[in-house]
């Protein structure tokens, strides 16, 4: 516009540099750190870096050569702070469970032992004569681990480093996230397509209307929204209200805490991510197209079918996608109008993080949370030609 | 099935305005509620009064929280609208390397679900000492409004008729002139309506909220999950009301910048032209 191209070049980044550094700084490193702590194991190295060198070269079978059990003295003797140890003794407590009492007693027993002298841990505890105990140790040991990553899809390594199946609730989170975002989406493609279609083939107030009924909702808190769906599906609330004066039911409808009522309310507040692309789309169909197929003697059905539908399709898909991809990571509104079965996988991210502060955990349902909504994104880019959502 | 026939468009009709009721009525049903005297959050309204919105402002925990949206979200706005303006700007210019990458970068924390970035920034904030202060929060706030405003900033630029920079430069305008006399005052409405929207999206933050902040930071979104969650109080339907009308006067704005940009822009184009 102005100077030479160079200096052109230079003002532009000049201009985006701050924004570039504030999201490298608070939107970058903090997902990267989140990553980092899902795959970081260091506890146990940390309190005992002697026997992580020593134990390293073992390779496993019987029990490990005498100068790993020195080693292992020698960290035990060292002074360690008091919560660092608790970390690593919880860490192979995971591993094998007894480790607690194991390490307890031989650290208390190696303290009270004169210095110099050679300790035999096997005769403060028979336990380390076992293989387990110190094949354990070593498993424990690296700086980096896949055990979280693995934990998150409900798998371990076993003791010889082999995947196999574990047992916890991961899996049928996942499901359950993917069972409710999937219905979500038909729903609202349902009650979406139909509407647009209807929208764009009005005109005048009524379109003005079907518009802003749409957009009302998009300006709303979600907070109030969903406030107000609480409000409406309590078992005295104004639907079951309405559904017993008419006298379709004779008791209360359960609608609140439960599927029925998270799928009600995420339909609610995600449609108009569905209504508004496939609105965009018909826009630009052609309005004679339809009166095109009837006069040529197709059926209203048959031109729906054959001239519309196909050429809707590209609405509807970026709408689904944005749709399902938005509810994928939806915390709030199952939090807060949705039982403990019908809780998603945020809600278990944020009970790992915020409740026990296990942050491994976190990071890798996190993780396996960003990649999935990430990979939906682009793919969503690709078919609206656009990396634009807002007023799509 | 005929086209036009009488049953098909009465389908129509009551097809849409059932999905028209499903969509805004819940959103009304809240508001009557904010003037109920009941102690429960619920239908029938017993009498008018006003006291939850005197429990507004005469709790301490809700008055705090209304005052902590306010700071924070003043924060958030003015971090984010002056970075992200910025950064528009930038990202207009046609020489400028990997543009349409850091717009995807930049538009990235619209998708990234917000309890994976909630973790991230706690784990981030605990090193850095940013844990339960406001400045984290706000920076927190910034982060997810960024998008907001590049997008609405970067549609008012795109609405620009460059031949009007151009003849104000071909009649002897510096750089520095071009941009405050022509670029800025095109742009303002843009600039406007994209801190609008920040200010919205602060305003309704709650998750990374919960992971960020501590209890002195409360926002009113975060003491609103709080209340629905634990005690269903009826101040919520008085915050919500409040909250209703605050960003239906927002909106109000926004449509009204954009309306008077799309006549200014009009305006500035028959002239130019």
């Amino acid at each position: 516009m102005s100077g030479s191209p160079a200096r052109g070049r230079v003002s532009a980044l000049l201009l985006v540099a701050p924004l570039f550094l504030f999201l490298a700084a608070f939107f970058v490193w903090p997902l990267a750190m989140m990553i980092a702590v899902s795959v970081t194991d260091g506890t146990v190295r940390q309190v005992m870096p002697e026997t992580a060198s020593a134990i390293r070269s073992w390779d496993g079978s019987g029990l490990p050569p005498a100068q790993v059990q020195e080693a292992l003295i020698a960290d035990l003797r060292a002074p360690s702070e008091q919560m660092a140890f608790g970390d690593a003794v919880r860490r192979l407590n995971s591993e094998v469970s007894g480790f607690r009492t194991l390490l307890g007693r031989t650290a208390s027993a190696v303290r009270d032992a004169p210095p110099g002298q050679p300790v035999d841990l096997a005769g403060i505890d028979p336990r380390w004569g076992e293989g387990r105990y110190w094949q354990a140790l070593q498993r424990a040991m690296p700086n980096y681990t896949d055990r979280n990553l693995l934990a998150a899809v409900d798998l371990k390594r076993d003791t010889d480093g082999s995947i196999a199946a574990d047992v916890s609730a991961n899996r049928v989170i996942m499901v359950r996230t993917f069972t409710i975002a999937a219905l979500v989406t038909v729903l609202c493609a349902l009650i979406g397509l139909p509407y647009a279609m209807i929208a764009a083939a009005s005109t005048g107030w009524v379109r003005n209307v079907m518009l802003l009924a749409v957009l009302l909702p998009l300006w709303t808190s979600l907070l109030v929204r969903t406030a107000s769906w609480v409000i409406l599906l309590q078992n005295e609330g104004l639907i079951n209200k309405a559904l017993l004066a008419v006298g379709i039911v004779d008791q209360p409808l359960q609608l609140i805490f439960n599927r029925t009522g998270v799928i009600i309310a995420m339909t609610h507040v995600l449609l108009p991510f569905m209504v508004l692309p496939i609105y965009s789309v018909l826009l630009g169909i052609p309005r004679n197209l339809m009166p095109a197929a009837s006069s040529l003697g197709a059926s209203r059905l048959r031109a729906f079918w054959h001239v519309l539908l196909p050429m809707a399709l590209p609405g509807v898909a970026s709408g689904a996608l944005l749709v399902f991809m938005v509810a994928l990571g939806y915390y709030i509104t199952p939090a807060l109008v949705g039982g403990a079965e019908d809780q998603m996988i945020s809600s278990v991210i944020a009970f790992f993080a915020t409740g026990t502060a296990n942050w491994g955990m976190a990071g890798a349902l996190g993780l396996i949370l960003l990649v999935t909504t990430t990979a939906l994104y682009f793919v969503y880019g690709r078919l609206s030609r656009s990396p634009n959502m807002v007023g799509a | 099935m005929a086209a036009n026939s009488p049953a098909f468009r009465a389908g129509q009709i009551v097809f849409g305005a059932a999905v028209v009721f499903f969509l805004v009525a819940p959103i009304i049903a809240i508001l009557p509620l904010a003037f109920n005297s009941s102690v429960f959050l619920n239908y029938p309204i017993e009498s008018f009064s006003s006291r939850w919105f005197v429990e507004l402002q005469t709790s301490e925990t809700w008055r705090r929280s209304i005052i902590n949206s306010l700071i924070i979200g003043c924060g958030a706005t003015a971090l984010s609208t002056v970075i992200g303006t910025l950064a528009a700007l930038g990202l207009r210019h046609a020489r400028l390397p990997f543009a349409s990458l850091l717009r995807v970068m930049f538009l990235l924390p619209m998708v990234v679900p917000a309890v994976v970035l909630g973790v991230g920034m706690q784990i981030l904030y605990t090193r850095l000492g940013l844990a339960s202060t406001y400045l984290g929060v706000i920076v927190a706030h910034a982060v997810l409004c960024v998008p907001f405003v590049i997008v609405s900033v970067s549609a008012s630029l795109g609405g620009i008729d460059g031949s009007i920079e151009r003849a104000a430069s071909s009649l002897g305008a510096n750089p520095a002139t071009v941009f405050r006399r022509i670029t800025l005052p095109l742009a303002l409405p843009g600039v406007i309506s994209g801190a609008v929207f920040a200010f919205a999206t602060s305003l309704d933050e709650v998750v990374i909220t919960l992971f960020v902040a501590g209890p002195n930071q409360r926002t009113l979104a975060r003491q609103m999950f709080a209340s629905i969650r634990e005690n269903v109080s009826p101040t919520v339907a008085a915050a919500a009301f409040l909250l209703i009308i605050g960003t239906l006067c927002l909106a109000g704005l926004a449509g009204l910048l954009r309306w008077r940009q799309n006549r200014l822009a009009k305006a500035a184009a028959s002239e130019a032209g």
